[in-house]
């Protein structure tokens, strides 16, 4: 079972950049004023922000790095390891994260390598990093983390259109002999795989003239094979299912009282189903923030989107326990304790 | 469990743009004529709080009615 315990690792600041561009949900023209209101208030979804003129996830996480870097007074010479986690890279070969080496003026003796994973993969990403932080002892350590979703999206699909934003994120890690440990559980079930998929383009079913046609599956649902595909049931049906037990299961590894973390941070998949599990948990609302009305879903940038956004004032100069939960594509979930000081956070940075 | 006149009524309360009556045991929920896939989104959310019965898009697919969803409901309770 992958639940586990790493000790040493520190979590030392968080930037996010989106871009500037921004569209409401309002103002979509598939739904009625109704329809609108309906799906606002229970998706929790108004605005989202769209990369324009093939503004790219590294492009995303190049602005933010430089500011993180700027604001930790981080020398890119010092950068020992950088991890990016995307479902929207930059080539298909070679991995984004050994071209940001260069882009970023990381020295040759940086550790790089991508992972390819969705909502779960903050959490993923963070487990990775940290372990070989953990066992290598270093330093300073870049974790990359974002989605430019809108590529894949088609404007005719209101079960996919209106839900998703463009956003990356850079967080700061190091190895340090003073700091409280991070337990992980982390898990997966391919059976779901289908539930939230791009079905063409990769070599199970290669480009062909077919993957660009554009097909009604129902009334207001138009995509192509190269489009995102959601089932948003069933992976209600999944969430409700699988993240809350995910939870209490690491409470119980760590032996922790989850009354004691001053916050529960969700990927930002929608309103109803992310308070259905709040509830589920008996968390506080006051302890449970969303950055979903303002940026959508934002997949694996969505909790580090969200604690820049919504919490960068009150994690800036104290001590704060943390519990950050991911879920969705793959299927994948994933949850992670831990505990900040003095957390250096930027502003939620706009690429213009 | 609750009878199928109050599980019809918690319902047409949790979706609330709906009037009064509009919805019934009977009626084959996909023919409101503001049926819309964020109907089923709250009627999984309030089964699951409500009976603690997590029902999956096949569940809601299958069946046509509140009525037909009640009795499954009450299987798997």
């Amino acid at each position: 079972m992958a639940v586990f315990k790493i000790n040493n690792v520190e979590m030392v600041g968080i930037s996010a950049c989106v871009p500037k561009y921004q569209e409401s949900n309002w103002d979509y023209e598939l739904l009625s004023e109704s329809e609108k209101k309906l799906l606002i208030n229970t998706t929790g979804i108004e605005n989202r922000r769209i990369a324009q003129n093939g503004v790219t996830t590294s492009d995303l996480c190049y602005t933010s790095a430089l500011a993180l870097l700027k604001k930790l007074k981080w020398n890119p010479n010092e950068i020992e390891l950088i991890v990016f986690v995307s479902q929207s890279p930059d080539y298909y070969l070679p991995a984004t994260s050994i071209i940001m080496q260069d882009r970023l003026g990381l020295p040759k003796t940086t550790m790089a390598f991508d992972i390819n994973l969705g909502c779960s993969g903050y959490i993923y990403g963070l487990s990775v990093i940290s372990s070989l932080i953990s066992t290598t002892k270093i330093k300073k350590a870049l974790l990359l983390a974002g989605d430019v979703s809108s590529f894949s999206i088609n404007k005719k699909d209101k079960s996919t259109f209106p839900l998703f934003g463009d956003g990356a994120t850079v967080t700061a890690l190091g190895y340090s002999d003073n700091c409280a440990p991070m337990h992980f559980n982390l898990q997966s079930d391919g059976s779901g795989h289908q539930a939230i998929i791009i079905p063409d383009g990769g070599l199970r079913n290669p480009l062909n003239d077919g993957s660009f046609v554009e097909k009604q599956i129902e009334k207001g649902i138009v995509r192509s094979r190269r489009n995102l595909k959601l089932e948003g049931m069933d992976i209600f049906n999944f969430s409700l299912r699988e993240v809350a037990p995910n939870i209490n299961k690491l409470i119980e590894f760590a032996n922790e009282d989850i009354d004691s973390y001053n916050y529960f941070v969700m990927h930002q998949a929608n309103k109803i189903m992310n308070e259905s599990i709040r509830k589920k948990l008996k968390i506080d609302k006051e302890k449970t923030p969303y950055s979903m009305r303002k940026y959508g879903n934002t997949s694996s940038a969505s909790i580090p989107l969200t604690i820049v956004s919504e919490l960068k004032n009150d994690v800036e100069h104290t001590r704060k326990k943390f519990i950050l939960s991911g879920f969705g594509v793959g299927l994948s979930w994933a949850s992670v304790l831990l505990t900040t000081n003095n957390l250096t956070c930027t502003e939620v940075l706009e690429y213009e | 469990m609750i009878s199928l006149e109050e599980f019809v009524k918690n319902i047409e309360l949790e979706i609330e743009d709906l009037e009064p009556g509009e919805l019934t045991a009977e009626i084959n929920y996909r023919d409101i004529e503001t049926w819309s896939s964020m109907y089923a989104l709250i009627i999984i959310a309030y089964v699951d709080s409500e009976f603690n019965v997590t029902l999956s898009g096949d569940d809601l697919r299958k069946c046509n009615t509140l009525k037909e969803l009640y009795f499954l409901i009450k299987s798997k309770v």
